[in-house]
């Protein structure tokens, strides 16, 4: 019995990155899913709000979706709630002058103790991981090669759905 | 798969797109230039991968590659790119002394330098389009020319093999007109790096080997090769190649160095 309860913390960590990929997914499955014809344009004038990314994306209901703050350069893109194994979660991601300045999970699954306890430590993970490679002011990102699959929960997937 | 404008400040206009292609996703990163022209290329180099997938796949049976593996064609029927990419695959076999191949159970199988080759003419037609700034990512394996704004260099991030997330470094090309980051590991696809010598999976301490370099069809063929080697090989090699600086992570989550790597470091 000692031995089963000495092993509770590590399980609890496996499940927390779990839920950590889980939430990793969520933020990217944001990406808009504008129709894949290319568009270029100049840079906007400072100064003035910018579109929220999400707002050109199909299938969002109305006001929920994105909403663009008033401060330049500053967009504010809350994406749809997302059904996961562990309940549905959303999460809304602030970009300032193009660079991520904060990730908050705004419905995550919180219904029992253990939710929380994850919870408590898997957004606070998801926040540091996305924040800490928005810092390190990349541009692209190398690492073993991944498959069309793969590429929906990589930085680099997250890099080109933010424009950074 | 994603097309957008984006609005670097102060800096040129950015053209982005993400396309499926040769079974992974291509993130093309161009700034300046003349959007027109730019966007041409852009599109041009984007079918210029579509027909590499269909000429070089060993998934497709139809391919010419799987033809010619077959005997079905000669390789002077085969495209002009076919003898080319050999030719480099060959090469790479003979400065990596046989760890880089290009032969899969007796069979040709250039996949391990189709997609840097790719990737790197890809990046180069953009170049040649009078962009400032390109970046184009084939699944993890960079190569880029320019810069993407005045006073900035390119930046790359090194994914961190044993934090998924995070980054074990980032390199940085100032000063580089062109420069090839590449990464060969197991953290994404498992083990599929081949041993040349027993035809099975590597056996090897490392998880990942990030090669930077010039030119990504070599980069990436010496982090193929690198990898299979296992870090103490890999790394007095590494150190023998010019113009070549390496970054390898061991499953002890050691990191290890190529001498002039430092300089590269942002």
């Amino acid at each position: 019995m000692h031995t089963l309860r000495r092993r509770s913390p590590l399980r609890r960590i496996v499940l927390a990155s779990a839920a950590t990929v889980t939430g990793t997914v969520l933020l990217l499955s944001m990406k808009p899913h504008t129709t894949p014809h290319i568009v270029t344009a100049a840079p906007a004038p400072s100064g003035s709000a910018s579109v929220p990314a999400g707002s050109a994306g199909s299938g969002g209901s109305g006001a929920d979706r994105s909403r663009g703050s008033a401060a330049a350069g500053t967009k504010t893109v809350t994406g749809d709630s997302a059904p996961t194994r562990y309940g549905p979660v959303q999460v809304r991601i602030t970009v300032r002058n193009g660079k991520l300045t904060d990730v908050t999970a705004v419905t995550y699954p919180q219904e029992n103790p253990r939710d929380q306890e994850i919870n408590g430590y898997a957004v606070p993970q998801l926040r540091r991981e996305a924040l800490a490679a928005q810092s390190a002011d990349i541009d692209v990102v190398s690492g073993a090669t991944y498959t069309s699959q793969g590429y929906q929960q990589s930085l680099q997937s997250a890099l080109d759905s933010m424009g950074g | 798969m994603v097309g957008q404008v984006t609005d670097p400040a102060g800096g040129p206009s950015a053209l982005r797109h993400a396309e499926e292609v040769m079974g992974t996703v291509v993130s093309f990163d161009v700034r300046g230039g003349e959007p027109g022209a730019v966007r041409t290329a852009l599109e041009e180099a984007v079918a210029g991968l579509h027909r590499v997938d269909e000429v070089f796949s060993t998934y497709r049976e139809d391919s010419q590659v799987s033809r010619l593996g077959r005997g079905d064609v000669t390789l002077e029927q085969c495209d002009q790119e076919v003898a080319e990419v050999l030719a480099s695959g060959a090469e790479a076999e003979r400065l990596s002394d046989g760890w880089f191949s290009t032969r899969y159970e007796g069979r040709i199988d250039p996949t391990g330098i189709v997609k840097g080759w790719a990737v790197e003419r890809a990046a180069r037609h953009l170049a040649a389009s009078g962009a400032d700034g390109v970046s184009v990512n084939g699944g993890g394996d960079v190569q880029m020319y320019g810069v993407p704004g005045p006073h900035r260099p390119w930046r790359v991030g090194i994914a961190d093999p044993l934090r998924p997330g995070g980054l074990a470094a980032v390199v940085s090309a100032a000063g580089a007109a062109e420069l090839a980051v590449a990464t060969s590991g197991t953290a994404e696809r498992g083990a599929h790096i081949v041993d040349p010598r027993t035809g099975r999976s590597a056996v090897t301490d490392l998880v990942a080997v990030t090669v930077v370099g010039p030119r990504l069809i070599w980069a990436d063929a010496w982090a193929t090769a690198a990898f299979a080697m296992g870090s103490r090989q890999a790394l007095d090699w590494l150190e023998s190649l010019p113009d070549v600086e390496a970054l390898l992570i061991t499953a002890g989550d050691e990191v290890r160095c190529t001498g002039g790597l430092a300089a590269r470091l942002g």
